[in-house]
């Protein structure tokens, strides 16, 4: 299997805040791959590394060539990011927002689209007319991956899935991600605080530290290690 | 009952070109958080580009008119690529001050190339009057009301309906998440800026004929305009129309009816609507009221 | 603080105060008038900097503010005779009041909204001068040219062993009063109030938190600023010897505005090239072309340049001098 993604000596700053010191890692084609560590670790500004909303150096290949420019093009090279706090459009509806999902695709068979997504989210059909902002937290994020999905995307990236949302609906978005990659070959790179639920749907994990990776491995591995575990993601 | 009818009519129709002025305004705002203060004069030049067709090179009224519609549009999307957009990194006033810069070019613009002399333009509607219900409107004014309608309607169709209306929707109230799912968000905005500019050259050739042609056109308009969308709520579309139908038939009423204010005055009670409103409901009648994000 | 750092700003101010002294001695009488008039919109920038600049409110309306100013000089000077020199701090205090109290509702209004409302004041100014005739003389205005209150309008005035014709001696008083406005400005904005200005402008809930009264500051803001413009038209009205509702019209409130702006927002010393800016734009526009339209197409041409050139005003180019000296 050759890697989808790749990230070598990836730095990137805020002003004077150095948030990645060189960051490397692989994320193989049909995986789901994890970013651990702590809050400041750098685990959302790898993703912003990657879709472009922030300025990087260093080398990002995606599908063999070398991914550059902002969002606007990493979104049509297949990448979708769903960000921290879902990026929902909440003053537009839920069936708008998966349409906006779906705009960098050139043949529009939405109906099937939808069709498909509401396979995955079988409230979504019932509930398209509604504001996505009256939606829930838990209804939100679903919107969120729902939307990413609409765009037929090659690697799918995550950010805090679980932020502020209930532990059984965070197990309910998960299990949903485990089997999109299972029954669709769809390729995860998600980023978690929540380091037990996201090792156990991962493949490999990466834990950051301050800018850098600490540790990486197959999540397996990183479960049974105990320094590794009170160390870095404290449990 | 005749004469108040009579009275309503025209207010609308001089309501409805503050509306699309108003709707200029609040495109832009909504777009891009900026108060454009050159929409008037971006609005008067156009105006004199459909001036110029008609009488120096003799074109009909409704193609010059249309040709012009294209012309404010590229024009419009120009000066947000080219001027605007370079700033918007910046604060607030650096947009302001450029806007304001604008102005003052386009309005010396106009006087160089045309001279500063007032001049009659001819409506394109007739100006006889019909009779409905026993009433006699002008049918100029029933012209610019339908024109503004026809307009706003096309404007709804394509917000609504269309992919592109969509996505400067998003753009317009999440430009980060906008750009993630792959909207091209800086041309999005200047898409605005050239239906912005549209609207405000319908305005000005709505206004022309009854207002006569000068360089400052459209400098008390820019203030009916503001009040409009003031009253209406600064981001709200709809507030625009109706903010402007109301001050235009408001103003209108109280020209014909209060003996203290007479024709003159029109514009400081437009102004002091704008300070009622900001003092009273900031947000407008259709704005919604800011929570501030800590 | 190193010694010489704390110094800088010291010395400089006295090597300013030094050349304004000087300067009428090697220019024309013309030239020295409209450097006058420069002292003059320095006064008004000073007090709109610290609105704008230090607590972030946007006003569009401080040529308001100056026609109160103006104005109240005015009456004072021809109804109740009052020399010229003191109605000048009358008119800062009647202007900073009204400001202050015009300042309780703007507490409600952010950013484009409190801009929209002070605009809305600027450019009914005129109208409600004209409104109240027996007060304000209406559309004549009023004529201070030849009233004996005015210091040195008829005969050369005597100070400190000179005597001074007209246009020195009003050249003289500008600049004095716009010297003294910088150190009070310079004191205002370093001491506590200056800080609390400035948490305001950055974060008004941070700057709730931390203690600070926002209702009390932004007022208090707004006073000041209104008090200096007042200070500004009354000098005005002085200098021109005349007054009438067209006197301020809103373009000046706009021009102050842009002042500000190109003089850099938050620093003191960008002010001075913000007022010699507002003064000789319009001139160096029609030395440009003279046909009609072209001045106002050179003044918004450069305007534009000037914000890409110079987003942060003059100030910021002098921030950069000064870092490249530092190294």
């Amino acid at each position: 299997m050759s890697a989808l993604l790749a990230l070598e000596a990836v730095e990137a700053r805020y002003g004077p805040v150095q948030a990645l010191r060189g960051v490397s890692l692989e994320v193989d084609e049909g995986s789901v791959v994890a970013v651990l560590g702590a809050n400041g670790a750098g685990k959302t500004t790898t993703l912003r590394a990657v879709s472009g909303t922030v300025r990087r150096t260093g080398e990002i290949t995606f599908a063999g060539k070398p991914l550059r420019g902002g969002p606007e093009a990493v979104a049509r090279a297949g990448i979708a990011h769903v960000p921290e706090g879902r990026g929902t459009f909440t003053e537009l509806t839920v069936v708008e927002n998966l349409k906006l999902g779906a705009y960098t695709r050139r043949e529009r068979s939405l109906k099937a689209d939808i069709d498909r997504v509401a396979e995955w989210f079988p409230w979504i059909p019932a509930r398209g007319g509604q504001p996505a902002g009256t939606l829930s937290g838990g209804e939100q994020q679903m919107l969120a991956v729902a939307r990413a999905l609409m765009a037929r995307p090659r690697l799918l990236m995550l950010d805090e899935p679980s932020l502020g949302l209930a532990p059984m609906i965070v197990r309910e978005i998960f299990r949903i991600v485990r089997e999109l990659n299972e029954k669709e070959g769809l390729t995860v790179l998600v980023v978690e605080q929540d380091a037990r639920i996201a090792l156990r749907t991962a493949s490999t994990a990466y834990v950051l530290e301050v800018g850098r990776v600490a540790v990486s491995g197959p999540s397996g591995e990183l479960r049974e290690n105990e320094s590794v575990r009170r160390s870095y993601l404290g449990y | 009952m005749a004469d108040f009818m009579q009275q309503v009519v025209a207010g609308l129709a001089s309501g409805s070109i503050y509306a699309s002025l108003a709707l200029a305004l609040v495109l832009i705002h909504r777009a891009t958080g900026v108060i454009n203060f050159a929409q008037g004069e971006m609005a008067t030049f156009s105006t004199y580009i459909a001036w110029t067709l008609t009488t120096n090179h003799g074109w009909n009224y409704w193609p010059a008119f249309a040709a012009t519609l294209v012309v404010s549009f590229v024009g419009g999307a120009a000066i947000h690529q080219g001027i605007i957009r370079p700033n918007e990194k910046g604060s607030v006033l650096r947009v302001v001050i450029v806007t304001i810069g604008l102005l003052l070019a386009l309005n010396g613009l106009v006087t160089l190339i045309w001279s500063g002399e007032v001049r009659a333009v001819p409506s394109p509607f007739p100006t006889r009057t019909i009779e409905i219900a026993g009433v006699a409107i002008s049918i100029q004014d029933i012209g610019t009301i339908g024109v503004v309608l026809a307009t706003v309607v096309v404007l709804w169709l394509l917000f609504q309906y269309t992919r592109i209306g969509l996505a400067m929707r998003a753009a317009a109230v999440n430009p980060a998440e906008a750009r993630l799912v792959g909207v091209r968000v800086a041309w999005m905005l200047s898409l605005g800026w050239g239906l912005a500019a549209v609207l405000g050259a319908i305005s000005g050739m709505l206004a022309a004929p009854s207002l006569f042609l000068d360089p400052n056109l459209m400098a008390a308009l820019l203030i009916y305009a503001f009040a409009a969308a003031v009253l209406g709520g600064i981001d709200s579309p709809l507030g625009a129309v109706v903010g402007g139908l109301t001050l235009g038939v408001g103003l209108n009423l109280i020209g014909t009816y209060v003996d203290f204010v007479g024709a003159d005055l029109r514009l400081p009670v437009a102004l002091l609507v704008i300070l009622v409103v900001l003092l009273v409901k900031p947000s407008g009648i259709f704005g919604k009221t800011e929570v501030k994000r800590v | 603080m190193s010694r010489s750092r704390a110094l800088a700003p010291v010395v400089a101010f006295v090597v300013l105060a030094v050349v304004v002294a000087v300067l009428p001695s090697f220019v024309s009488a013309f030239r020295a008038q409209q450097l006058a008039y420069v002292a003059i919109y320095l006064v008004a920038l000073l007090g709109l900097n610290i609105l704008t600049g230090y607590t972030g409110q946007i006003s569009l309306g401080h040529g308001a503010f100056m026609a109160i100013g103006g104005y109240t000089t005015a009456i004072l000077m021809t109804d109740h005779g009052v020399k010229d020199v003191w109605t000048i701090p009358l008119a800062g205090l009647v202007a900073g009041i009204v400001g202050f109290l015009f300042g309780i509702p703007a507490l409600r209004l952010s950013g484009l909204y409190l801009a929209l409302a002070t605009f809305a004041v600027a450019v009914s100014m005129p109208a409600v001068i004209k409104r109240f005739e027996g007060f304000t003389g209406g559309g004549g205005g009023i004529n201070l040219f030849g009233v004996p209150e005015l210091t040195a309008s008829l005969t050369p005035v005597t100070v400190l062993g000179r005597e001074l014709t007209f246009n020195d001696w009003i050249y003289y008083l500008c600049w004095t009063i716009a010297l003294v406005g910088y150190v009070v400005a310079w004191l205002l904005v370093r001491g506590r109030t200056g800080r609390a200005f400035r948490a305001v402008r950055d974060s008004e809930s941070a700057a709730q938190s931390a203690g600070v009264s926002l209702a009390s500051y932004k007022t208090l803001a707004f006073g000041v600023s209104a008090a200096y413009a007042g200070v500004a038209g009354s000098l005005f009205a002085i200098a021109t010897t005349f007054v009438n509702p067209d006197t301020f019209p809103v373009a000046l409130s706009i021009l102050l505005l842009v002042g500000v702006v190109v003089g850099g927002l938050g620093s003191l010393a960008g002010l001075i090239a913000g007022a010699v800016f507002i003064q000789f734009l319009p001139i160096w526009s029609q030395e440009v072309s003279k046909s009609p339209g072209a001045p106002a197409v050179v003044s918004g041409v450069v305007l534009i340049a000037l914000m890409f050139v110079l987003p942060m005003g003059f100030a910021g180019l002098v921030d950069r001098l000064r870092a490249l000296t530092k190294r």
